[in-house]
C-alpha cells in the first residue's frame, strides 16, 4: 500500500498497464517529455520511451482520430486532451468517429482509447480549462464516461478503462489532482465500470454526486448531522453506464434524495439521474428530487467560480427543503 | 517579379501524364511497368465499375439502394490509385470511394447493404484492410496518419492510403493529419480526387492555392498532382508514393485531377452548376476511352471484350443485389448490442421496448 495523491494514481495505473500489455501508448499536447501540464504521465516517457509516450503537434481533433486510426490495428491509446474545453476541437473524433467504430462495422472494429482530460472548477485557472463538459459525452451513445473523485477508485477506474473494448471518456477533476492522499495498493485492481460507490451510510436523504461533488456533498453530510439528519452519500463514479441500482437501493431507505452536479443546471447528468429515478423509484419518494447545480450560464472562470460552484450550504438547504416537504 | 529572400517560395507545378488523349504514351519515363495481363485487368475492372455504376444509379432510382454517389468519370482515379495497391495495405476512403473497396476485397453485397443502412455491410472480412466510408469530410483523414503511425510503430511495411476530394482538402481535419504525417514521417498516402465540385461549390472557391498539391509544402511532405483521368499516371504515382512509404521516407500527397461524369448523388442537378461546354470537355478525356484506344493499340482490347465485361458486371451486380435484399433485415435488439462490446443493463432494459 502506498499514499498517493489522485494524479499520482492515475500515473500509477497508466504505469501498471504500460508494463503489463505493449499495445497501450500515452500521447498529447506536452504529454511526452514534461509529462503533461499537471505532471500526470510524468516520469513515463523516461520508463517507457519516446516511442510508447509521445508528444503531438498541437491539434486535438487529430491526436483524437489518430487514436482511432491506432485502435484499429491493435494499439489501445491513451489520447490526452489537454483542457476539458479543447474537446470541442475533437468532438467529432471522439464522439462520432470513435464512439461509433463498433456501430459501422458491426461489431468488426473497435475503439480500445481512453481519451483522458482535466476538467472542474475552483482553480481559477483560464476560460474553457474548467467547464464541465460531461454531459455531451452522456448524450452520445458508444462512449462510457468516467468520472473518479479519489486516488483509489482513480487507479482502479483507469486500469479498467484501459482494458476496455471500447472508448472511456474520463474525466479528471482539477481541484482533486492534488487536494489528498490516500491509500492505493501497488500493482493492479481494477474497479468495474459502471458501480456507484457509497460512501457514506444514511437513513434520511440520499445526496447522489460524482468528481469533486462528492467531497463538496460529504461536507454537507456534516453539517447535515450537526441537524441531526443522517445524509447517505453516493458516488456515481460512472455515467455511462449509471448505476442506477445503487441509487433505488438507497432511495429504498431513505425515500428522499437530491443530485449534486457542477454542471448547468437544465438538461445535464442530475436530470437524466432523476428521471431514472422516476422510472424505477417514484413510490418510494416522498418528497421530488432537487438538484443543486451551476446555473446556466456560461462557466465564469476565476473571479465568481467559489459561488457558482455547489456549496456545502446549497446541498444543506436542498436537503433541508426535501425532508420538509 | 521577383520574390524576396524572406518569402516563400512556389512554383505552379504542371500534372503528370502518362497517355495522350489518344492513348499515346507521352511520358514513356513515367510509365508504370505491367504485364500486358495487368494492364487488361485494369481496364477490365474500369469497364466492370462504370457498368456497375449505371446499375447502382437505376437500383437507386428502384428505390433498391439509399444513398449513392456515382463514380463515372473518376474510374481512373480509383481503379488506378487501389490497382497501385498491396492487399494488406489500408484503405480509409471517403463516401464515394466503394470502388475501391470492393476490389481491394470487400464483397459487392456488402457494399450495396451499406447503402441500404444495414450494419452487416460494415461487417468487413477479417483479410480484408478497409473502413467502411464515413460521412463526416475529411474524418477519415486521421484515420489514415493513425493506421500509418500504427504500421511504423510495428516496423510493418505497409501504408494506409486515405481519400478526399477537394471540398475534403478545406476541412481542418486535412491539414491535421497532413502535419502529423509530416512530423512523424508516417506512411501514408493522402489522395484527393479533385473532381472541380464539392457538390455544387466549384473548385476555386475552395482554394486561392496554385494547387490541392501544394499544400503538402506546408506539412512537409512530397505533393503531386496527377492527371487523374490517366490510369497510367495514377497507378504512378501512387506506387511510388507507396513505396517511399514502405522505405521510410514519409507521406505524399496525391492530387488527382478528375471529374465526375454523374451529379454529386441522387439528387443533384448539374445543369445548376456546370456548363455542357465543360461537361463535354472532360467527357473526351474519358478514362475507359483513353486508356481502351491505349490497350487497343497493344492489341490487348476489343470491343468485345467491353461488350462481354459489360454483360458480366450487370449479371454480378444483379446477382449482389439480390443477395444484399435477402440478408435479414436489422433488429433495434441488434443494433443495441453494437454499441458496447458487452450489453449494460440500461440497454438490456431498452430492448425490452422492441420487443
Amino acid at each position: 500500500m502506498a499514499q498517493m495523491n489522485m494524479l499520482e494514481a492515475i500515473r500509477d495505473a497508466m504505469r501498471v498497464e504500460l508494463k503489463r500489455d505493449e499495445n497501450v501508448l500515452i500521447f498529447g499536447e506536452d504529454a511526452g517529455k514534461v509529462g503533461g501540464v499537471f505532471r500526470v504521465t510524468e516520469g513515463l516517457q523516461e520508463e517507457f520511451g519516446e516511442d510508447r509516450v509521445f508528444d503531438t503537434p498541437l491539434a486535438e481533433s487529430a491526436i483524437a482520430g489518430m487514436a482511432v486510426g491506432m485502435g484499429l490495428q491493435g494499439f489501445r491509446p491513451i489520447a490526452e486532451i489537454q483542457f476539458v474545453g479543447f474537446i470541442y476541437e475533437a468532438l467529432d473524433q471522439m464522439f462520432i468517429q470513435a464512439a461509433r467504430m463498433r456501430y459501422r462495422s458491426g461489431g468488426r472494429y473497435n475503439s480500445p482509447i481512453v481519451f483522458r482530460t482535466p476538467f472542474g472548477g475552483g482553480v481559477k485557472a483560464a476560460e474553457l480549462h474548467t467547464d464541465s463538459l460531461e454531459g455531451l459525452a452522456v448524450q452520445t451513445p458508444g462512449i462510457k464516461v468516467v468520472i473518479p473523485s479519489n486516488p483509489y477508485d482513480a487507479k482502479g477506474l483507469m486500469i479498467s478503462a484501459i482494458r476496455d473494448n471500447d472508448p472511456v471518456f474520463f474525466m479528471e477533476h482539477l481541484n482533486l489532482y492534488r487536494a489528498f492522499k490516500a491509500d492505493v495498493p501497488e500493482g493492479e485492481y481494477t474497479i468495474e465500470i459502471g458501480k456507484a460507490n457509497v460512501v457514506r451510510e444514511g437513513s434520511d436523504v440520499t445526496i447522489i454526486a460524482y468528481g469533486m461533488m462528492v467531497h463538496t456533498a460529504v461536507k454537507a453530510a456534516d453539517e447535515l448531522e450537526k441537524q441531526g439528519i443522517k445524509a447517505e452519500v453516493i458516488d456515481l463514479r460512472s455515467l455511462v453506464p449509471l448505476d442506477i441500482d445503487t441509487l433505488v437501493a438507497s432511495i429504498q431507505k431513505t425515500n428522499r434524495a437530491i443530485v449534486v452536479q457542477e454542471a448547468q443546471k437544465t438538461s445535464g447528468v442530475a436530470a437524466e439521474v432523476i428521471a431514472q429515478i422516476n422510472e424505477k423509484a417514484i413510490l418510494h419518494l416522498e418528497a421530488p428530487v432537487l438538484r443543486v447545480a451551476g446555473p446556466d450560464t456560461v462557466y465564469p472562470f476565476a473571479q465568481i467560480e467559489d459561488t457558482w460552484l455547489p456549496t456545502p450550504a446549497r446541498i444543506v438547504a436542498a436537503a433541508q427543503k426535501v425532508i420538509n416537504f | 517579379m521577383s520574390k524576396l529572400p524572406y518569402e516563400v517560395q512556389t512554383e505552379p507545378v504542371t500534372p503528370m501524364s502518362v497517355l495522350s488523349l489518344d492513348g499515346e504514351v507521352v511520358n514513356p519515363d513515367l510509365l508504370p511497368e505491367l504485364t500486358d495481363e495487368q494492364l487488361k485487368e485494369v481496364m477490365y475492372r474500369m469497364v466492370f465499375t462504370r457498368t456497375w455504376d449505371e446499375r447502382a444509379v437505376n437500383l437507386g432510382r428502384q428505390g433498391r439502394l439509399g444513398f449513392y454517389a456515382p463514380v463515372s468519370g473518376q474510374e481512373a482515379s480509383m481503379i488506378g490509385s487501389e490497382y497501385a495497391l498491396n492487399k494488406d495495405d489500408f484503405i480509409c476512403p471517403g463516401y464515394r470511394d466503394m470502388p475501391q473497396l470492393v476490389w481491394h476485397g470487400l464483397p459487392m453485397y456488402q457494399a450495396f447493404l451499406y447503402s441500404r443502412g444495414h450494419q452487416a455491410g460494415g461487417q468487413i472480412p477479417e483479410d480484408v484492410h478497409v473502413l467502411m466510408p464515413q460521412i463526416i469530410i475529411g474524418a477519415q483523414v486521421l484515420h489514415a496518419t493513425g493506421v500509418a503511425m500504427a504500421f511504423k510503430k510495428k516496423g510493418e511495411k505497409r501504408v494506409a492510403i486515405t481519400y478526399t476530394g477537394d471540398g475534403g482538402s478545406s476541412e481542418g481535419d486535412f491539414y491535421e493529419g497532413l502535419n502529423f504525417a509530416g512530423v512523424y514521417k508516417l506512411p501514408a498516402i493522402y489522395v484527393v480526387q479533385n473532381n472541380g465540385y464539392a457538390i455544387t461549390t466549384p473548385y476555386s472557391k475552395q482554394t486561392a492555392a496554385l494547387s490541392v498539391a501544394h499544400k503538402a509544402v506546408a506539412a512537409g511532405i512530397k505533393g503531386v498532382q496527377v492527371d487523374g483521368m490517366d490510369v497510367l499516371a495514377v497507378i504512378k504515382a501512387v506506387r511510388d508514393a507507396a513505396e517511399r512509404g514502405r522505405n521510410g521516407e514519409g507521406a505524399t500527397l496525391i492530387e488527382l485531377l478528375t471529374y465526375r461524369f454523374r451529379p454529386h448523388s441522387m439528387a443533384d442537378d448539374t445543369t445548376k452548376y456546370r456548363t455542357k461546354d465543360e461537361e463535354a470537355e472532360w467527357s473526351l478525356k474519358d478514362p475507359l476511352i483513353r486508356f481502351g484506344k491505349y490497350l487497343e493499340k497493344k492489341g490487348l482490347w476489343s470491343e468485345e471484350d467491353t461488350n462481354r465485361v459489360k454483360e458480366e458486371a450487370k449479371a454480378t451486380v444483379n446477382e449482389n443485389i439480390k443477395k444484399a435484399e435477402a440478408v435479414e433485415k436489422m433488429t433495434v435488439a441488434g443494433l443495441i448490442d453494437t454499441m458496447f462490446e458487452t450489453t449494460p443493463k440500461y440497454l438490456e432494459e431498452q430492448k425490452a421496448d422492441f420487443q
